[in-house]
């Protein structure tokens, strides 16, 4: 699974753009920010916790998104 | 407190400084004695501090800075751009989710710019206003969280405006790793907000950080938190860059603390502090908004300023600025300098223009310094007990010139036998707004200023007059467009002699209230 960002939380603060280890995490058109689930490996092999649920200043704004498969590290 | 010095080069660096810590330490403690001095006719050492006050080293620093100089803050402006906004803390007092047009405080920023922007920006500020000397990156967010960013912008207007003043903001968290850095682009300021030195103090102010790539959670995040502000403060005062703490006073959790936080940073070579009263209006949504935790009254917060005093200068015009302001300090002129004007606009930076500008400003200067010396002579000699409050209406240039109706802040001043002492500000809706005047806005000005026993303006009506008056506080017209702190002393001379031939009677003035946020860009 990887993670998403929810929109309407997210306030666009960029925190969580450089901690991806995978550069998943790009500036949008609307200065918010998306992920792209193709490149997020949910950090596993990386870090003990998803970087951007760990530095998000607001709570449930990165989420697991249900559409996507687990990710299995290699 | 034993740091860890990790960066190569830290220990030939480390040897250098610390006959320069010795230095800076000798010359903050010798400073502190000014404030001592009493009856010598010195006002105030603290932020008031005036040429004759300061190592002629810092005061070259800090004297075109309207943050450092109380006095400066009347003459020279600064602004913030805001391209950071990315933070490794958060506080009880802030939620970045908020941003309204109407809002002034810190970490409140309508725009967030590219570093590119920001320098175009400053550029184009510091030629429509010559008089802006600071630069300062303060948020939202924590700059040193974003560093690429912060650092980016600092060495674009290192290279196209050399003359500008660079200043960062930070929490402190991430400062140790950043201090190098911050001595390489030649800042000679930092300001760094601090607390809590005690973490159960800092578990009730911080909910988590996010450090060495995880999350802390209470105690453990405040532990961290305290020890890498602290470490950054003495890597600062090692390389002799200058370190103002800023410190939110929150009503029963850390205001009696701060006395302790006051001491710390002191032994640690700060410079100035700066306690703020908290801002917590629930519509802000913050956890403290939303708890219900007060913010301190002006006696309390006062009081406390007052009694950290003897430890170190106390900053008192502190605005609270946004992220984004622009201009004097308390004449915000951001909503000039929107992104779109700003691209549209011509750049002339003119160097000499700037600092034939700043010379005329500084002859200004000495002449309000002037004018208040020859009046203090009036006071030589007199004796009194007395102490009193003033509000004073401004638009800058330490004068009276501003109309009643038109101040959207006032100024407050403390009279003594020794002279007048700027105390701080206090924020007031207008009282007149198009042009007739609403009976609530009074009633909120009376609130803001209930502490003082007179109101100097420029101009005031017939009607709000009266009803200051009743309130017991003298409006007084008289000394329109001349200097604030003469026309005070003034003013003090002729009260105290007509208490002493009992024309008068002096009575002490109740509390009043600290106007939360809302400074309107005019
Ligand atoms: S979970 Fe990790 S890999 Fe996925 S987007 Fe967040 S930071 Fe990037
Ligand atoms: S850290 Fe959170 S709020 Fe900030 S940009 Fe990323 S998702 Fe948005
Ligand atoms: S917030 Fe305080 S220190 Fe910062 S610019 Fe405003 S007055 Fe100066």
């Amino acid at each position: 699974m990887a993670y998403t960002i929810v929109e309407e939380n997210c306030t666009g603060c960029c925190a969580c753009e450089p901690e991806c280890p995978n550069q998943a995490i790009s500036e949008a058109s609307n200065g918010l920010f998306v992920i792209d689930p193709a490149k997020c490996t949910e950090c596993i092999g990386h870090y003990d916790e998803p970087q951007c649920v760990a530095v998000c200043p607001i709570d449930l704004t990165c989420i697991i998104d249900e559409n996507y498969p687990r990710y299995e590290a290699a | 407190m034993q740091t860890v010095q990790n960066h190569t080069g830290a220990e030939s660096a480390g040897v250098n400084a610390a006959a320069n810590v010795d230095e800076i330490m000798q010359k903050v403690a010798e400073h502190k004695g000014c404030g001592t001095s009493g009856g010598s006719g010195k006002a105030s050492c603290g932020s008031g501090a005036g040429e004759n006050d300061l190592p002629p080293e810092i005061w070259e620093k800090v004297k075109n800075h309207p943050c450092y100089s109380e006095e400066a803050h009347h003459h020279y402006a600064r602004m913030h751009v805001a391209v950071a906004p990315a933070c490794n803390i958060q506080c009880n007092y802030c939620n970045r989710k908020y941003d309204c047009a109407n809002e002034s405080r810190p970490g409140v920023v309508s725009e967030k710019l590219t570093p590119e922007q920001a320098a175009k920006k400053v550029l184009a500020v510091a030629s429509t206003i010559p008089q802006m000397t600071v630069l300062g990156i303060a948020g939202p967010g924590d700059p040193l969280a974003n560093p690429e960013k912060t650092f980016k912008t600092f060495e674009l207007i290192a290279k196209t405006a050399p003359d500008i003043k660079l200043c960062v903001s930070t929490n402190g968290l991430a400062l140790p790793d950043h201090v190098d850095r911050l001595s390489q682009y030649n800042i000679d300021h930092v300001t760094i907000t601090i607390n809590m030195i005690d973490p159960e103090v800092g578990a009730k102010i911080y909910p988590w950080i996010y450090y060495n790539k995880k999350r802390y959670t209470g105690v453990d995040a405040a532990k961290i938190l305290t020890e890498r502000q602290l470490q950054g403060l003495e890597m600062l005062t090692e390389r002799g860059i200058l370190s103002k703490i800023n410190s939110v006073m929150i009503p029963g959790i850390n205001d009696q603390h701060l006395v302790e936080v006051n001491k710390a940073v002191k032994s640690r070579g700060a410079f100035l502090h700066n306690i703020m009263p908290l801002i917590s209006a629930p519509e802000h949504g913050t956890v403290f908004g939303l708890t219900g935790q007060r913010g301190p009254t002006a006696q309390e917060l006062k009081a406390l300023q007052d009694s950290c005093e003897g430890e170190m200068n106390m900053m008192r015009h502190c605005r609270q600025c946004r992220a984004d302001a622009v201009g004097l300090l308390g004449e915000d002129r951001s909503a000039e300098f929107t992104t779109d004007k700003i691209m549209e606009m011509e750049v002339n930076y003119d160097l000499d223009a700037r600092k034939a500008y700043q010379a005329a400003v500084e002859s200004e200067r000495q002449a309000v310094v002037a004018a208040k010396q020859e009046e203090l002579q009036t006071l030589a000699g007199a004796h009194s007990d007395i102490k009193m409050l003033i509000a004073v209406a401004t638009k800058g240039g330490g004068k009276v010139n501003e109309h009643f109706g038109h101040a959207s802040e006032f100024q407050i001043y403390e009279l003594s036998t020794s002279g007048a002492k700027f105390v701080g500000h206090r924020r007031v809706d207008l009282y007149c707004q198009g042009g007739y005047g609403e009976e609530d806005a009074l009633g909120t000005v009376i609130r803001a200023i209930n502490d003082c026993h007179a109101v100097f303006v420029a101009k005031i009506g017939g009607c709000p007059k009266n009803d200051l008056k009743t309130a017991g506080i003298d409006p007084v017209d008289q000394y329109a467009g001349q200097f604030i702190e003469q026309s005070a002393i003034a003013y003090f001379k002729e009260y105290i002699d007509k208490v002493a031939a009992g024309e008068i009677e002096h009575v002490a003035k109740g509390d009043a209230e600290i106007r939360q946020g809302a400074l309107i860009a005019a």
